[in-house]
């Protein structure tokens, strides 16, 4: 029986329904309630920071001999940050942390933070892509020129000629508002003190524990291995929470110095203001066409607002790189040329947010196609049948090479179920009743479960990619897997534990996924960059496949049988040929408590250990977003919604779907809701969920998905990673919607959120230049 | 700070406490009855990972201080289980797949849980409605809304169309 898949119900669910989840907030007891202070301007000196007498407070000069965060990259022009864990003299962010208070309670320390005078004299903050770009703008870093911390072209030798000989050359402007991740599970740390071993736990919400555990010993210059990482269940992390956060090695920093337990729970404020966001993006495209529509050469000019420093361990490079490297998406196009550029401002730190840019360029291309297809006069989705790949392996500009994908078909797919004719004869008629629907669609792929020859090619001073697995059986036959992932609530232990239940016929029940724990498991790099998956699941595979084998032939000793002949299957070991058979059971305690028995076969034990460093591999997929909008009030409801995928073999379609409807989700925020705010002085309007609005089920419709599958050499499970697509898709095709809505008005959008402000906006300006 | 007496039942179970004025009845249920499974997700009432259902009534335990609930009866997700088995709802989440990180779990089933125990039928409209009230990150809601529904059909309680 096959448990790849199938829709196996997850291992995790049964604690977190109960309300028996242990999430780091739930790990405080004992340990002192520790408060940040937050710098109250974006920009500013810092002249002095008091506490009450007796009180435990740490400031930057208490963290003298502490190391600054500062992740680096080797290429591109890049600037290196200096973060200090807490500052000395100068603060860079509103919200940014400048001393932390301890107490007995959470209560008596929000007091006493109170009671701290913390007196910054202000400076004219740098705020915005058009501040921090002009000639006389103030540096935020001295070192940093034109306040560029990525500065970074490409161009293929033939793209000026491509634009000279074009039919058509169409232009937009694009624009990306900032974004935050907003898991519902705030940050939060504990660690805590073993006097015994002068070792120091951390219990922390985070991605990548064993990451986690390297950057704050590096920081603290203190031996990794006095250090052990946990994440607990994690309450969503959406890249949120695969960063270094400088409140983290505070937390080590104390429990080392006063030798005790330290909590640090963010309250919903510090995660709006002081985490980390995302996507404040401004890019101008240009592209050239011939006379049948074919797509000649690409132009873009990227600007990403990435704040005031570089996360670790990605930079903040991951933006606008990510946006030169990809930007043509799943679209042949000889010619390419882009210019990204990283710009520092006082404003909290960018980090990677589900799809890092691909929403935001999949808007940009998505939105130039729609564009040029009013232009030059042809269909839209004529215009994409044009121009999608649909040959493999195809190289594109950048180097990067698409595995087998199905770019058109999945197109087809999604248009045929949206009907266009019926929408066509709807929308006629909805229009003349003075109700303007519209329909739109997105094709992208998402670059997937690659490892580290992929993450080099960014020059990254500390580059990830492999994941590593470990994996033994007890000798009453469980198998262990100690994986270097580490899951934020996608349900990676019941897809890994359906992988490894094939190879080895067991029933994923007695499967045990260990992860999340520096001391349990092997080093790995944690989830992000929809790899988990492919990576971990392929590690899984492959150490499965090892074990599998050596106990075929642990079977085919004790069985005196051809190991050639030995099936695993529902917990036995089966010569195919006599019947025979033997448990695993029995093999497991024998490879044990009977070494000597199985000495040749299993010389090392049931323990096979299995490194997976793939390349790379490409899902795809189409969405189409039906929607009304309100002309009065810029409104809009989105009427259906249809997403055609193709993410290869699927280990659990339930999982698959919960990614991809969470990730629609999060991408018809970002297309229509969320949006932080900051004024001119770099204070944040957006500080709390009256004001930063996640959209609830009163917005998000039903989402109709369709499954392609297209295999590819590139991953071991024929799996590709899903995480990040739906929040990929869905701005694109629900602006596209709403400008076909508008269409009567000859409105566009290049802009998200497109809120209701913003579309009466432009209506207004419609009717204005009509009148 | 001074302290006031409070005594309520949680799941059935009589507590008696000393509280501070200002500790919310999240806190108190997190931190001194140990009951861990009531979230904080933005302690100033939106997302709804707090809610309880106080005296048969939802409510943000973030919003409501515990000496407020002196005398009350407060129900919580841990008091949902049917000793070693999930109850239908909790089963219908499972099922359904409607949780991914499950930290929203527990509101979204006590808001829920006061839905499907309404004398009144369930349809499409309330529970939709009611269930705008919470905030879920990871699943996009459409599997929340099924299992909602699925349980209510169980329970003979939904008065929409079959739907599973």
């Amino acid at each position: 029986m096959n448990w790849v898949g199938r829709r196996v119900l997850r291992l995790e669910d049964a604690a977190l329904v109960r309300g028996e989840g242990r999430f780091v907030g739930d790990l405080v007891a004992g340990a002192m309630a520790v408060r940040f202070l937050r710098s109250p301007v974006a920009s500013g000196r810092i002249l002095r920071i008091e506490a009450p007498k007796g009180a435990l407070l740490v400031t930057g000069a208490d963290l003298a001999g502490v190391r600054p965060i500062a992740p680096k990259l080797h290429k591109f022009n890049f600037v290196a940050t200096d973060q200090l864990i807490l500052p000395r003299e100068r603060v860079h962010y509103v919200g940014q942390a400048v001393a932390a208070v301890a107490a007995r309670t959470p209560e008596e320390a929000e007091d006493l933070a109170e009671a701290v005078h913390l007196e910054i004299e202000p400076d004219p903050p740098v705020i915005g892509l058009d501040a921090a770009l002009a000639p006389d703008a103030p540096r935020l870093h001295p070192h940093a020129a034109g306040n560029l911390l990525v500065d970074a072209r490409i161009a293929t030798p033939g793209c000026a000629a491509a634009f000279a000989e074009a039919a058509h050359v169409v232009e937009i402007g694009i624009r990306s508002r900032r974004q935050n991740a907003m898991p519902l599970e705030p940050r939060g740390g504990v660690a805590s003190y073993d006097k015994a071993s002068g070792r120091v736990t951390l219990h922390a919400s985070t991605q990548i524990p064993h990451l986690l555990r390297t950057g704050i010993a590096d920081c603290l210059g203190m031996p990794e291995a006095d250090l052990r990482v946990v994440a607990p269940d994690v309450g969503g992390g959406f890249g949120q929470k695969m960063q270094l956060f400088p409140e983290y090695v505070v937390l080590v920093w104390l429990a080392r110095r006063h030798r005790g337990g330290f909590a640090w729970i963010e309250d919903r404020s510090e995660n709006l203001i002081a985490s980390a966001h995302a996507r404040d993006q401004r890019h101008r495209l240009r592209a050239a066409f011939d006379a049948e529509g074919r797509m000649l050469a690409l132009e873009a000019d990227i600007l990403a607002d990435v704040g005031a420093f570089s996360c670790y361990p990605t930079t903040c490079g991951v933006e606008p790189l990510m946006a030169l490297a990809e930007y043509p998406g799943p679209y042949r196009v000889a010619e390419y040329a882009a210019h990204a550029r990283a710009v520092t401002t006082n404003t909290c730190p960018m980090a990677p947010y589900r799809g890092v840019s691909r929403p935001v360029i999949t808007f940009g291309l998505e939105r130039l196609l729609d564009h040029a297809a009013r232009r030059i006069g042809m269909d839209p989705v004529e215009l994409r049948r044009r121009n999608l790949v649909a040959e493999f392996p195809y190289r594109t500009p950048t180097g990067l090479v698409l595995d087998e994908a199905s770019y058109l078909e999945t197109m087809e797919r999604a248009v045929a179920a949206a009907d266009l004719p019926g929408f066509r004869a709807r929308q006629e008629a909805a229009r003349r009743e003075g109700r303007y629907l519209g329909i739109g669609l997105s094709v992208f792929n998402e670059r997937t479960g690659y490892g580290t020859p992929a993450f080099a090619t960014r020059g990254m001073e500390i580059t990830p990619g492999y994941e590593r697995v470990e994996l033994s059986m007890t000798p009453s036959d469980e198998v262990e897997a100690r994986i270097g992932a580490s899951p934020h609530g996608q349900g990676l232990r019941t897809a890994l534990s359906q992988v490894i239940a094939d190879e080895l016929g067991l029933d994923p029940a007695r499967i045990r996924i260990i992860h999340g724990d520096t001391d349990r498991t092997p080093y790995g790099w944690g989830t992000f960059a929809s790899r988990s998956a492919v990576i971990s699941g392929g590690a899984c595979k492959l150490a499965a496949a090892k074990l599998a084998e050596r106990l075929r032939r642990c079977a085919a000793r004790m069985l005196q049988a051809d190991a050639a002949q030995v099936e695993l299957r529902e917990g036995m070991a089966v010569v195919g040929a006599t019947g025979a058979s033997i448990p695993l059971a029995s093999l497991a305690r024998t490879a044990h408590h009977g070494s000597h028995l199985l000495a040749e076969e299993a010389p090392e034990g049931l323990y096979e250990a299995v490194l997976y460093d793939p390349a790379g591999t490409f899902s795809n997929a189409c969405h189409i977003a039906e929607v009304e909008v309100d002309a009065e009030t810029g409104g809009v409801r989105i009427l259906r919604y249809i997403v055609a995928e193709d993410a290869g073999r699927l280990i659990n379609p339930m999982l698959v779907d919960g990614q991809i409807q969470g990730g629609v989700a999060q991408g018809i925020a970002n297309a229509l809701y969320e949006e932080v705010i900051y004024d001119a002085d770099g204070q944040i309007l957006t500080g709390s969920l009256a004001d930063y609005i996640p959209p609830t089920c009163a917005e998000i419709p039903e989402i109709e998905i369709h499954h392609l599958v297209t295999t590819s050499d590139a991953s071991v499970t024929q799996a590709k990673g899903v995480g990040e697509g739906g929040a990929i898709g869905a701005p694109a095709a629900v602006v596209n919607a709403i400008c076909d809505a508008l269409a009567p008005f000859g409105i566009e959008i290049f802009e998200m959120p497109a809120t209701p402000d913003r579309i009466r906006a432009l209506l207004r300006a419609a009717q204005e230049a009509r009148a | 700070m001074t302290t006031h007496p409070v005594s309520f039942t949680v799941n059935g179970t009589e507590h008696r406490l000393e509280v501070e004025p200002r500790r919310t009845l999240a806190d108190t249920l997190r931190d001194q009855l140990g009951l861990a499974g009531t979230h904080l997700g933005c302690e100033h009432g939106v997302c709804g990972a707090c809610t309880v259902l106080v005296n048969g009534e939802p409510v943000r335990a973030c919003l409501m201080f515990a000496v407020q609930a002196d005398g009350a009866e407060i129900r919580t997700v841990e008091g949902l289980a049917e000793g070693e088995a999930l109850n239908p709802l909790q089963r219908q989440f499972h099922v359904n797949h409607a949780l991914q990180c499950g930290y929203c779990t527990p509101g979204f089933l006590m808001l829920a849980t006061w839905l499907l125990e309404r004398p009144e039928m369930l349809d499409e409209a309330t529970m939709r409605h009611v269930l705008s009230s919470n905030l879920c990150r990871c699943t996009g809601y459409q599997n929340i809304l099924k299992a909602v529904r699925a349980a209510a059909q169980e329970a003979g309680k939904w008065s929409g169309p079959a739907t599973v």
